[in-house]
């Protein structure tokens, strides 16, 4: 029996996680994927928003503000990549001024700190590349840009450290309340045997309506949101300094242009509901539409640097807000659903939050460990370090000389490191996230069969059972010529 | 510091090649950096034969052509460094590399060449949607997992894009028991070189597709993207040395060398190449011009560095040329000008003019832009044009 258990591992499941491992109670994460990082935290902006945005009085703004204040002490403890850009809200013509007006009375209702309207000239001295057309910008110096994946793996880590067990390959396919006054506890059905826990925090993502459809009468629906980027090549890294946001009106919500806290251009992303949950592809249409948009804002859009285009989903609700809190007809389950954008930026916050929640709902008594371990070291990247620590490294591990993905320049110290830490990774894409290899210019093309070869030998499996990512995604089918003899 | 002579970052044929000419040069201080664990560079996984017409007069398989000159680079005593990166090359000459032995180390040069070939255009740069699931390659990427690592893709192929690479997988994906469903390929004409085509989907009957404009399913579990080889030259622009648009190589003189004095550059970074013997006599140049800068005083140098430079002009259907510029006084008594025409040419002529005058021309039954074209530009008559500017190769239809 569990005291906790969260259903799935993204950014929200993973905080969560990590707060409640501050508690001597016994908490496992139960994930579908064979990753951690698998839905909708891998494919967003990576934004950490400033709070201006979220409605005055709603559940996202008090979360945002709080949640962006927390990153910057978060970000250190665990290690990862995180830098406060500063963002604009861009506006092309008078009339949009008084959306601009509107946006900094909510903002300052919010207590978003240091935001302010400026004038042409300043947003021009800000970024030099901006278009001819802006007329005016809402900048907020605390605006962000984090590294998604390793805030979600990261704080996984950090949680396992402090004793959080994650089951990967574990879905959920049914819940089953058994009631007994207050000291309710479910029985949880998965493709990995059963779970029992007095206390189920529902993380799932775009699923979490079927998570709490299981259990309660009172049905919610989540709407998948597509959104669709386009990712550039380092050299535009510094093409501008700011995340630029376009002011929301005929044009629906306008798309954004911003550097990545590695380095890169990103823009976009659209918004389209789409039936199935499982559609992250990418749409011509898309492309084409998030390029014209961002031509507004900056002057060129390079489409020749193009590395990549994605797409993630939002968990979108009817209501527009988060839903967080116990289930009102099964006690002890607690919702934290619809968490779309800016729910990444919310991530420490609601974390807390929903620690808060377990100690109100007082199912189970919560006393802080002693031996809590706040902080989590990141895999060192060899080439940044300062060159005593560098060679110090090499020297005492030689695999740290060896670089394995030329557009990022990660050596194979880095990607064993991503391989044998808690949670390791099992899979390309898991390397990706973990380390960045991969994900430069060339795309894998060059580390693809070295990092093939690392994983088998680390982790000793076959060629043949190394996959791309979560689900059938086997890399190869098998050694030369033994297709024929298959085939026959 | 360590230093060298000359040192050749990269050992495929080109960087081997230049680095035997160096030595045969006179220059005794050279090192070859290679990232690989072996010499060889692209010809390790090329073990298809039709290397090695044009230099050896007989047919060798890519890792034969390399092992020649490898094999050379030994007997020479040439020194290299295997499985180690260069990250980086600063303007005092100075390159910084990373190894598992030595670690992060500095060496210095007095004369550089690049060699580091190039890589494969990849899916995101063609803008191409959909999902993202495995089984998506760069030719080359399958290339090298058939090739050196023994291991299959997929068995149900579709590849995309025509250049030799993807021709040369469609044979080698059929001989090992796949089916090659199809080749697709955007362009109204082949990227590929034209023995290719006959090779390696003739002979196999493997449907080439081009341009048409029209949609059709085709189920595989394995797709080769064959879609364009780019220059690997985030060193060069690391250095500042100024880059060519249309090749993504660097900016050459009739020496081989860069915008900046005493780095050269050769092969595939230069620009791509279809044919490794051009690759060999390329480099063979650029090492042998490295040793001739490193040997030459300064005072030599400077003096020839005042020279005007004569421009050469990439007109009508010709999209670059290599190299850009001729010294007329440092040039040798033939400089071989490689260019890639802009589309496909039945009986077009190569024309070449001397500012207004023109001075060789030459009918050719076929060109296209998967061959690379050449023109020779002879010393005698450089020099008995005075104040001679621009030399324009043009294709008059
Ligand atoms: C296009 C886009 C842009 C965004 N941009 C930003 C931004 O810039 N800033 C910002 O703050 N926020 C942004 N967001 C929002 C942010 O990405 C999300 O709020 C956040 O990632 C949600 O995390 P999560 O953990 O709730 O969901 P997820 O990461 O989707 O995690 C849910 C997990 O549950 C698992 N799961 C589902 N069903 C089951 C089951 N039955 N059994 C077991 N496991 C299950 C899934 O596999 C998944 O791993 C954006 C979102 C999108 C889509
Ligand atoms: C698939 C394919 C098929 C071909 N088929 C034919 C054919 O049939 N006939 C023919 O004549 N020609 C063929 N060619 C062309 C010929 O092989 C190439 O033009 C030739 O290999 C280019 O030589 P290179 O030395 O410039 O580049 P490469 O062979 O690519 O060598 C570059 C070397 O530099 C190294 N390097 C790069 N960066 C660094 C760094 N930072 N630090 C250290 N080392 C580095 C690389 O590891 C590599 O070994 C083919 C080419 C390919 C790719």
């Amino acid at each position: 029996m569990y005291d906790v258990i969260v259903i799935g591992a993204g950014v929200i499941g993973c905080s969560i996680a990590r707060e409640l491992s501050r508690y001597q109670i016994k908490i496992a994460v139960l994930e579908k994927c064979s990753d951690i990082c698998e839905g909708t935290s891998k494919a967003n902006s990576g934004i950490v928003h400033a709070g201006y945005d979220a409605k005055a009085g709603s559940i996202k703004s008090k979360l945002n503000v709080e949640g962006n204040r927390m990153m910057e002490s978060l970000s250190k403890d665990l290690d990862i990549p995180f830098h406060r850009n500063g963002s604009l809200v861009l506006s092309f013509r008078e009339e949009e001024r008084e959306i601009l007006e509107d946006l900094l009375q909510n903002g300052l209702k919010n207590k978003v700190p240091d935001i302010r309207i400026i004038k042409k000239e300043e947003v021009q001295h800000l970024e030099p590349n901006i278009s001819e057309d802006v007329v005016a910008a809402l900048y907020a110096p605390t605006g962000g840009i984090i590294c998604p994946f390793t805030l979600n793996i990261a704080l996984a880590e950090n949680a396992c450290t402090n004793g959080v067990e994650f089951f990967l390959e574990t879905e959920v396919v049914n819940i089953e309340k058994q009631q007994r006054n207050r000291s309710s506890n479910y029985q949880i059905q998965t493709s990995n045997g059963r779970f029992d826990s007095r206390i189920v925090i529902n993380a799932a993502g775009v699923y979490a309506d079927n998570i709490h459809n299981m259990v309660s009468e009172n049905k919610i629906k989540i709407i998948a949101r597509k959104g669709e980027y386009c990712l550039f090549d380092k050299n535009l890294g510094s093409y501008i300094k700011h995340t630029l946001f376009q002011t929301p009106g005929k044009f629906g919500k306008g798309i954004l242009v911003t550097p990545t806290v590695h380095g890169n251009l990103m823009i976009g992303p659209t918004a389209t509901d789409v039936e199935n949950k499982e559609l992250t592809t990418t749409t011509q249409s898309a492309m084409e539409e998030i390029i014209a948009k961002a031509e507004r804002s900056v002057k060129h859009i390079p489409k020749r640097q193009i590395i990549t285009s994605f797409s993630g989903l939002r968990a979108h609700t009817e209501g527009n807000d988060f839903i967080i809190g116990e289930v009102v007809d099964a006690p002890g389950f607690i919702d934290v659903a619809g968490i779309e954008s800016p729910g990444l930026s919310c991530t420490p916050a609601i974390g807390k939050f929903v620690a808060e929640l377990v100690t109100d709902i007082d199912i189970i008594p919560l006393v802080k460990k002693i031996d809590f371990i706040s902080t989590r070291k990141g895999i060192p990247h060899i080439i940044e370090l300062p060159k005593e620590e560098r060679d110090k490294l090499i020297k005492e591990t030689p695999a740290y000389g060896n670089v394995v993905c030329r557009c990022e320049t990660i050596t194979e110290g880095e990607i064993i490191d991503a391989i044998q830490r808690p949670i390791g990774a099992k899979t390309l894409d898991g390397i990706k996230r973990r380390t960045r290899s991969g994900s430069g210019r060339c795309q894998a093309g060059f580390c693809t069969p070295k990092i093939m070869e690392i994983l088998a030998r680390e982790l000793q499996i076959n060629l043949e059972d190394i996959s791309k990512s979560s689900g059938e995604s086997n890399l190869i089918i098998g050694k030369n010529k033994e297709i024929g003899w298959m085939n026959k | 510091m360590e230093s060298f002579d000359i040192i050749i970052i990269g050992g495929g044929p080109a960087g081997l090649a230049a680095a035997v000419a160096a030595k045969e040069e006179g220059c005794n201080s050279i090192l070859i950096i290679e990232r690989d664990k072996e010499l060889g560079g692209i010809l390790n996984q090329c073990i298809h034969n039709g290397f090695g017409l044009h230099t050896f007069r007989e047919e060798l398989t890519g890792p034969e052509y390399a092992e020649r000159y490898i094999e050379r680079v030994k007997e020479l005593n040439i020194e290299y460094k295997l499985n180690t990166m260069v990250i980086d090359i600063n303007s005092k000459k100075q390159v910084t590399a990373m190894n598992k032995t030595e670690g992060h180390f500095t060496i210095q040069a007095k004369a550089i060449v690049l060699a580091m070939g190039c890589r494969e255009r990849a899916r995101g740069a063609l803008g191409i949607p959909g999902y993202r699931p495995a089984g998506i390659y760069s030719a080359g990427t399958a290339q090298r997992l058939v090739n050196i690592e023994g291991l299959m893709p997929g068995k149900e192929v579709v590849i995309l894009g025509s250049g030799d690479i993807g021709l040369i997988m469609a044979r080698r994906m059929t001989l090992e028991g796949a089916t090659v469903k199809l080749v697709a390929e955007l362009m109204p004409y082949s990227g590929g070189l034209k023995r290719n085509i006959v090779q390696c989907l003739d002979d196999y009957q493997i449907p080439l597709r081009l341009s048409q404009g029209t949609e059709e399913y085709f189920s595989c579990d394995t797709l080769l993207l064959s879609v364009g080889l780019i220059p690997e030259n985030e060193l060069s622009q690391g250095l500042g040395i100024n880059i060519e648009k249309i090749t993504s190589g660097p900016i050459v003189n009739d020496q081989l060398e860069t915008s900046e004095e005493g780095i050269f550059a050769c092969g595939n970074v230069l620009h791509v190449h279809d044919l490794v013997d051009f690759v060999s006599e390329e480099a063979s140049l650029a090492g042998r011009n490295a040793a001739r800068y490193v040997i030459v005083s300064a005072e030599m140098r400077e003096s020839l560095a005042k020279i005007n430079l004569i421009e050469l002009i990439s007109g009508k259907g010709v999209r670059y040329t290599v190299p850009k510029y001729i010294n007329p006084i440092k040039m040798d008594e033939v400089v071989t000008v490689r260019f890639r025409v802009d589309k496909v040419y039945r009986e077009g002529s190569i024309r070449v003019t001397f500012d207004n005058n023109e001075v060789w021309k030459r009918r050719k039954k076929i060109m296209a832009p998967g061959e690379m074209e050449e023109v020779k530009i002879k010393r005698q008559d450089v020099m008995s044009e005075s104040k001679l500017q621009n030399i324009t190769i043009e294709i008059i239809e």
